[in-house]
């Protein structure tokens, strides 16, 4: 019988199947990440892209199938912090009523005590994390009056401040402005240098070519998995987006 | 002139402190304002609003039956407030009736169910002091009861007033980080029924929900910063209670009408002149500012 030496992934997800309510969102997806890999989560809108991120952080249960993140159960993966999860710019109150600095400390509750009162180290973790994504400027900033990149840049910090060995961004490249699509890339390049894994969803392809290491396509189900530069083929692509032409994907340049 | 107008408005405030019951009133109001206040910053922000509504009304029933078997009403009213909800998620899971329908479907037949038991069990209920609140009333057990109950609350407040923040902003990221969210849920639900229990001596269940949302959603329109927005909402609700008392004792209106009436105000206000949200925004009105 083969048996699978799960310590060796970051990620190790097999055959998982999540539905609500009886209907279906995804169903045997499997995904195998180690340190310092990239990989980008590809499909359409309602192809299970953030139901893989709720499975992986726990945020909803999975009815078949096994996760195992760095060979321990979600759960105490979510006790040891290793796993940051940063949201799309949609999937957060902007009105809100809280600054840069205190969002960026959330990153650091799960290792404090029961009052949440930050130590010296939670600070300088904070402060650093906060120079890394060049927000110094807007710590009492609250995230209503910041552009969309900085309300990104924001929530980076806050999995930078988090330490977690792995990374799940929703959409980072959307919405954002030149300088923070550069300081994001930049940052990802570092990440990967220091270890981490990340798995970012994005509908944007060329973001994909340029930074990711594997590609998972998926329609509700894993479509093709592998290294990008072979599995971003015109049909697994058309497969992905249900028969829309790679071509108006791609842009006019491919 | 000047020392007429001062010692007129001496005795609007001093008269009515000569009276036993209205120092109790005003006590008794201004803690279950605060208790009420303090919650209403979680309630805004989650957009917990209808339930507030529901579990406010949903405690009806329980409150007649504690009175009939003798038991302190807050029992009760918290264990119908909490049944609510729980029915509430029930047949939103199991139904393809949506969340507002639902919450509207169960807490009005829970109301009924309270006024039907009301009007069949004949004891010395009194239920317009139920509905509108009888803050001029309260008994000494009653005060035990909502001083033990706000207590309780202001304190688990306290304690988990951050997870509690980061529960209504980012749920997702509490999950990641092995924050138990589901405790915290059931958390704000306890500490809105112990709150709603509390806060219908004042204002009556019909009134209650008043007070769970509009200093939340006053403070809102005031600061940026959500322990500001904790502190002035608190303050709101304990200032319209004030006035409400007052204003009810000198022009004999009812009581728990008046606070909420008071928050309304006050809550206008704010959305007209605040510097920053306001309609008119003070600030910019003074100085220019943008």
């Amino acid at each position: 019988m083969e048996t699978t030496n799960y310590q060796n992934f970051r990620i190790y997800a097999e055959n998982i199947c999540v539905d609500y309510n009886g209907k279906v969102a995804l169903y045997d997806a499997n995904l195998r990440l180690q340190p310092g890999q990239i990989c980008g989560l590809v499909g359409m809108n309602g192809a299970g892209k953030t139901t893989f991120f709720n499975a992986l952080t726990g945020f909803v249960n999975i009815s078949k199938g096994k996760i195992r993140i760095n060979g321990e159960s979600v759960r105490s993966a979510q006790k040891d912090q290793t796993i940051a999860y940063v949201p799309q710019n949609e999937g957060i109150d902007s009105q809100f009523p809280i600054n840069v600095w205190d969002v960026v400390m959330m990153g650091r509750y799960g290792s404090m005590n029961i009052f949440r009162c930050p130590r010296a180290s939670d600070i300088q973790a904070v402060k650093d994390a906060i120079e890394r994504v060049d927000l110094t400027d807007h710590l009492s900033t609250p995230i209503g009056n910041l552009s969309g990149g900085q309300r990104k840049r924001t929530f980076l910090a806050r999995a930078i401040a988090q330490r977690a060995s792995i990374l799940l961004l929703d959409e980072p490249f959307s919405g954002v402005d030149i300088r923070t699509e550069k300081l994001i890339s930049e940052l990802f390049i570092q990440f990967k240098n220091e270890g981490k894994t990340i798995l970012l969803s994005t509908h944007d392809m060329i973001h994909v070519r340029e930074i990711c290491d594997l590609v998972l396509l998926i329609n509700k189900t894993v479509v093709a998995y592998g290294e990008t530069s072979e599995v971003f083929t015109p049909e697994n692509i058309t497969t992905t987006f249900g028969g829309i032409s790679p071509d108006f994907l791609f842009g006019p340049e491919s | 002139m000047e020392l007429c107008s001062f010692l007129f408005l001496d005795s609007f405030i001093k008269d009515p402190l000569t009276h036993d019951f209205m120092r109790k009133a005003l006590l008794m109001s201004s803690l279950v304002a605060a208790v009420c206040g303090f919650l209403s910053s979680y309630l805004t922000l989650k957009g917990w609003a209808l339930m507030g509504d529901a579990v406010s009304h949903s405690v009806m029933p329980g409150v007649v039956v504690a009175y009939a078997l003798g038991l302190p009403f807050s029992l009760g009213a918290f264990i119908f407030g909490v049944g609510s909800v729980a029915l509430i998620g029930f047949i939103k899971q199991k139904s393809r009736v949506k969340e507002d329908t639902v919450i509207g479907l169960v807490f009005t037949g829970f109301f009924a169910l309270g006024i039907v038991l009301v009007s069949k069990i004949k004891s010395n209920i009194d239920l317009h002091s139920i509905l509108f609140g009888s803050p001029l009333g309260i008994s000494l057990s009653d005060v035990k009861q909502t001083i033990f109950i706000s207590l309780l609350v202001v304190i688990l407040l306290l304690i988990f007033r951050k997870d509690l923040m980061l529960y209504c902003f980012d749920p997702r990221h509490a999950k990641t980080v092995g924050i138990n969210v589901l405790f915290l849920h059931y958390l704000l639900l306890t500490c809105l029924s112990l709150a709603a229990v509390v806060g219908l001596q004042s204002v009556g269940i019909i009134l209650v929900v008043a007070m769970l949302i509009t200093p939340g959603a006053t403070a809102y329109l005031l600061t940026d910063q959500f322990d500001n927005m904790t502190i002035i909402s608190v303050l709101i609700a304990i200032i319209s209670s004030v006035i409400g008392i007052y204003v009810s004792f000198w022009f004999d209106l009812e009581t728990g009408g008046s606070i909420v009436l008071a928050q309304t105000f006050i809550f206008l206000f704010a959305f007209l002149f605040a510097p920053r949200y306001g309609i008119f925004k003070l600030k910019k009105l003074f100085t220019g500012y943008k």
